[in-house]
């Protein structure tokens, strides 16, 4: 019977570990299915990371090394090129090159991490031709298989790893001819649209998207289309772009099929619904990171992987189970709010949150049963960007709402 | 001096088991196909269904080798180890005259040989498919239709004629046949190949073929057919789910694959381009609007990916398997129910060649066939057995399929050459992430496994590399 088994040795799987380590469980296995620790941060050669962490800027393989030194220095059993094939609340089974395995354990935390839409969630007409990759595929084939993809390239949505992309791809020698983003304004970090677009003058096209994708064999074009407020193409102004490549940076999904599998409830993120403690319904099974909701910046990763490794290890050493029965609702002009509940226990609870769309002169407000209980102002706040927010439990009542509202008033 | 007894044109379903069927004759076989993998027309894209056979007119040739079709499947899919699954068809009413409709079908049925089928009340139908819509007044339900996988009925025919001493020639297009006194001699590019008889199983391209040899014989339609795939959801829709038949075909529909995906379409959109398998933005809503009338409830948020095939509707409305001139044959205008009916017209026409040819029945002929070992379908001590001969059936590749290494490298001795022909062979890239993740993996095992520069892969034919 193992303590502790961490599923996943990326970014949030390696800080799991290392917070469960520290607070006292030594028992402990990360299972990750890649070669090495990591991660997706591997192939994020850019920099960028760790701002808030160290204090200093890294590359995301310097990043993830940091994390891997530590777990590494804590003896922490680590199985790599292993896929987890189901979870229960206290069983797991895997499989590698040297068989099939099973074992008990005490608590799992879940850091599996998200993985990309692809064409199909857009249902992009045209052929099927080569050419046609997610942006994380392309900067795996780029930056750790040291492969070319395109030479004039397209890239659809203006998240970060398609802002990145850009550059890179510039950088490597390719054209990238636009960058296509269907909402009025871009999904990604403000300092990825000036370092990454703006400094090397690679057009973004706004309220644009693309129709269809020509070429049989291999990508020759694409047609692009302004949308319209109802973000329905406007066929009559469409463009064609010619092309070889098109990448897509349409979104992170967070990837849960073996929640899924296990009967955990999930919630509109994609990601298992929480409690503050970042456990699950499944008792003794944790979430954190990619895997519980999108995350901008891998610095917060970390820090909520560190508090549900700390949490899974309470479970463990004590087995206390906090009682969470303060719901956590998105109102209006908010997305999501994570966790989507909070228990008594503690002085004080985080709630992270996405907006629903870019406002100037935001006010946010925690409002508990329809008694304000915090506010909170901020010049911009954008999709792109998580909220988070500190609330005081002893404040609430029977429920937290959060609102985001523009303030016109003053 | 004759190279071959027969060479088959197409390497298709209809080609492929055309060889299958020929492959027990004591013959030598060549089949071409023009793509660098088999399976890449019209078999590779359509519905997946092993019609019963109440759809086709009565006393055609549709309407036999469909049932004739359907019942040699079911007998074939242990033998040759297909992933099929007899799961039931239900045919929705949803007015009065779709009430009438379901009367018909039921005789026509009947007249076509369909053993047996059973109206079923709204209740009924509610009560074993909770998704369909309210709406629905009545279903006929065809308890032999089954849910097949395309592309293993092909693999499986080329496989099986393969080891029973047939001959099969990839990026092998025809591009000119000679009549000669005692049979034909076949051009592809530079090579020519002399044989007493051909069979021209060249899909949407048959009437070219045919043109080849007998001057303006047929023509075919194309016939474009769009279709969603969705995510994998378990017991959302267990039988394949018709409307009533309407002007150009059987209407879209709602079925469960055999692999557990959601399959909604097809439309039939007349192009008249052969090669056109672009789809088109009205075409998929249209689709998607269909489907939703049988299936209220179908999330397209789960889309994984649309396609379309080309349909080759014959002038005549019904398959052409002949002999045109001595030692030329067609099997040509197979559309729907083309893949149920495929064992029946690969026995049909094999034996009209058989016959032409005077040829005998092997005595060292091999039945069977067995697939590729799923991993993720093995128990634990299996799969331990398994690994501990081979540690590549431990290593996962396509983690949305759950396909390993030893899959994709067994893909790969048994004919695949680009990522298309991996992924219709073992799954791998055919999950809810298409490939996101597995893509660079596989180009790493194609290339070490063929010895080829990663530069060199393609996902379909030259042409289509997928790096630069």
């Amino acid at each position: 019977m193992r303590a502790l088994v961490v599923i996943g040795a990326g970014a949030s799987g390696m800080a799991a570990a290392i917070s469960a380590h520290d607070s006292g469980v030594k028992d402990i296995l990360i299972i990750e299915r890649g070669p090495e620790m990591g991660g997706i941060l591997t192939q994020c050669i850019h920099s960028g990371f760790g701002l808030h962490t160290f204090h200093e800027e890294l590359t995301g393989p310097e990043y993830a090394d940091r994390f891997q030194k530590e777990v590494l220095k804590r003896g922490i059993d680590v199985l790599l090129n292993t896929t987890v094939l189901e979870i229960d609340s206290h069983f797991i089974r895997y499989i590698n090159s040297t068989g099939i395995y099973e074992e008990e354990c005490q608590a799992i935390v879940l850091a599996m991490g998200s993985r990309e839409r692809a064409r199909g969630a857009l249902n992009i007409p045209g052929e099927r031709p080569a050419g046609i990759f997610s942006a994380g595929t392309a900067q795996h084939l780029m930056n750790l298989d040291g492969c070319r993809i395109g030479k004039k390239v397209v890239i659809l949505g203006s998240g970060d790893i398609g802002l990145i992309m850009a550059r890179r791809l510039t950088l490597e020698g390719s054209h990238v001819l636009a960058v296509v983003e269907i909402m009025p304004y871009s999904g990604g970090l403000k300092r990825n649209i000036v370092q990454c677009l703006e400094d090397f003058s690679i057009p973004l096209y706004l309220s644009h998207t693309i129709t269809e994708i020509k070429g049989k064999k291999r990508v020759e074009g694409v047609a692009v289309s302004p949308v319209d407020e109802n973000l329905q193409p406007l066929p009559d102004r469409s463009f064609d772009i010619p092309c070889d490549t098109l990448l897509l940076s349409v979104g992170l999904l967070p990837e849960n099929e073996l929640t899924k599998k296990a009967g955990a409830e999930l919630s509109s993120t994609g990601g298992p619904v929480v409690d503050d403690s970042y456990e699950t319904s499944l008792p003794g099974v944790f979430a954190a990171g990619n895997v519980l909701h999108i995350h901008d910046l891998v610095d917060y990763v970390s820090q909520e992987a560190e508090e549900a490794g700390r949490n899974a290890a309470r479970y463990i050493l004590s087995g206390e189970c906090d009682e969470a029965c303060i719901p956590v609702v998105p109102g209006h002009g908010v997305r999501y709010a994570v966790p989507q509940f909070i228990s008594r226990t503690g002085k004080d609870a985080l709630i992270k949150f996405r907006i629903a769309k870019p406002m100037r002169n935001a006010v946010i407000s925690l409002i508990s049963d329809g008694r304000i209980i915090k506010r909170m102002r901020k010049k911009v706040v954008s999709p792109g960007e998580m909220e988070r927010v500190s609330v005081q439990k002893s404040l609430i009542d029977s429920e937290l709402k959060l609102e985001v509202a523009e303030n016109d008033e003053t | 001096m004759m190279d071959y007894d027969v060479i088959v044109i197409g390497g298709g379903v209809t080609g492929t088991a055309i060889a299958w069927y020929l492959a027990r004759y004591d013959i030598k076989v060549l089949l071409l196909e023009k793509e660098c993998e088999l399976c890449e027309g019209a078999s590779k894209a359509n519905s997946g269904i092993a019609h019963s056979g109440y759809d086709p007119e009565p006393g055609t040739l549709k309407a036999s080798l469909n049932v004739r079709g359907s019942r040699m499947l079911h007998s074939l899919a242990s033998l040759l180890d297909l992933d099929y699954m007899q799961n039931g068809a239900m045919v929705l009413a949803f007015s009065d005259s779709d009430l009438k409709k379901l009367e018909k079908l039921k005789e026509r049925g009947s007249a076509n040989g369909v053993s047996y089928s059973e109206m079923l009340s709204k209740d009924e139908v509610l009560r074993r498919e909770r998704n369909v819509s309210k709406d629905v007044k009545a279903a006929l339900f065809f308890p032999t239709s089954a849910i097949i996988c395309p592309f293993s009925l092909v693999y499986a025919f080329a496989e099986n004629a393969a080891v029973n001493g047939v001959e099969v020639r990839t990026s092998a297009p025809v591009t000119g046949i000679e009549k000669r006194r005692d049979g034909f001699v076949i051009h592809s590019d530079d090579l020519s190949f002399a044989s007493r008889s051909v069979v021209n199983a060249a899909g949407i391209y048959a009437d070219r073929i045919s043109a080849m040899v007998v001057p303006e014989y047929f023509s075919l339609t194309p016939r474009r057919g769009e279709y969603v795939l969705l995510d994998k959801t378990e017991g959302f829709v267990t039988s394949t789910l018709f409307r009533t038949p309407a002007e150009l075909g059987k209407g879209v529909l709602v079925t469960p694959t055999v692999h557990g995906n959601i399959l909604v379409g097809p439309d039939c959109i007349e192009t008249g381009e052969k090669d056109n398998t672009a789809t088109v933005s009205k075409g998929l809503a249209a689709v998607m609007e269909s489907g939703r009338k049988s299936v209220p409830e179908l999330n397209y948020r789960t889309i994984i990916t649309s396609f379309s095939g080309v349909r080759a509707h014959p002038d005549g409305n019904d398959f052409i398997i002949d002999m045109p001139c001595p030692g030329f044959f067609n099997a040509a205008g197979i559309e729907s129910p083309g893949l149920t009916a495929s064992p029946a017209i690969g026995e049909m026409a094999g034996s009209m060649v058989a016959e032409y040819l005077k040829a005998k029945k092997k005595n060292n002929y091999i039945e069977t066939r067995k697939k590729i070992v799923r991993a993720s379908s093995l128990s634990p001590e299996k799969l331990n057995d398994l690994i501990a001969t081979n540690p590549g059936y431990g290593r996962i590749v396509c983690r949305c399929e759950s396909v390993s290494e030893g899959e994709i490298v067994e893909a790969v001795r048994r004919g695949a050459v680009t990522l298309d022909g991996v992924k219709r062979r073992v799954r791998a890239g055919m999950g809810r992430c298409q490939g996101g993740f597995c893509t660079p993996l596989l180009l790493d095992i194609l290339s070490r496994e063929l010895n080829v520069k990663k530069e060199m892969l393609g996902k379909k034919g030259p042409g289509s590399e997928v790096l630069v």
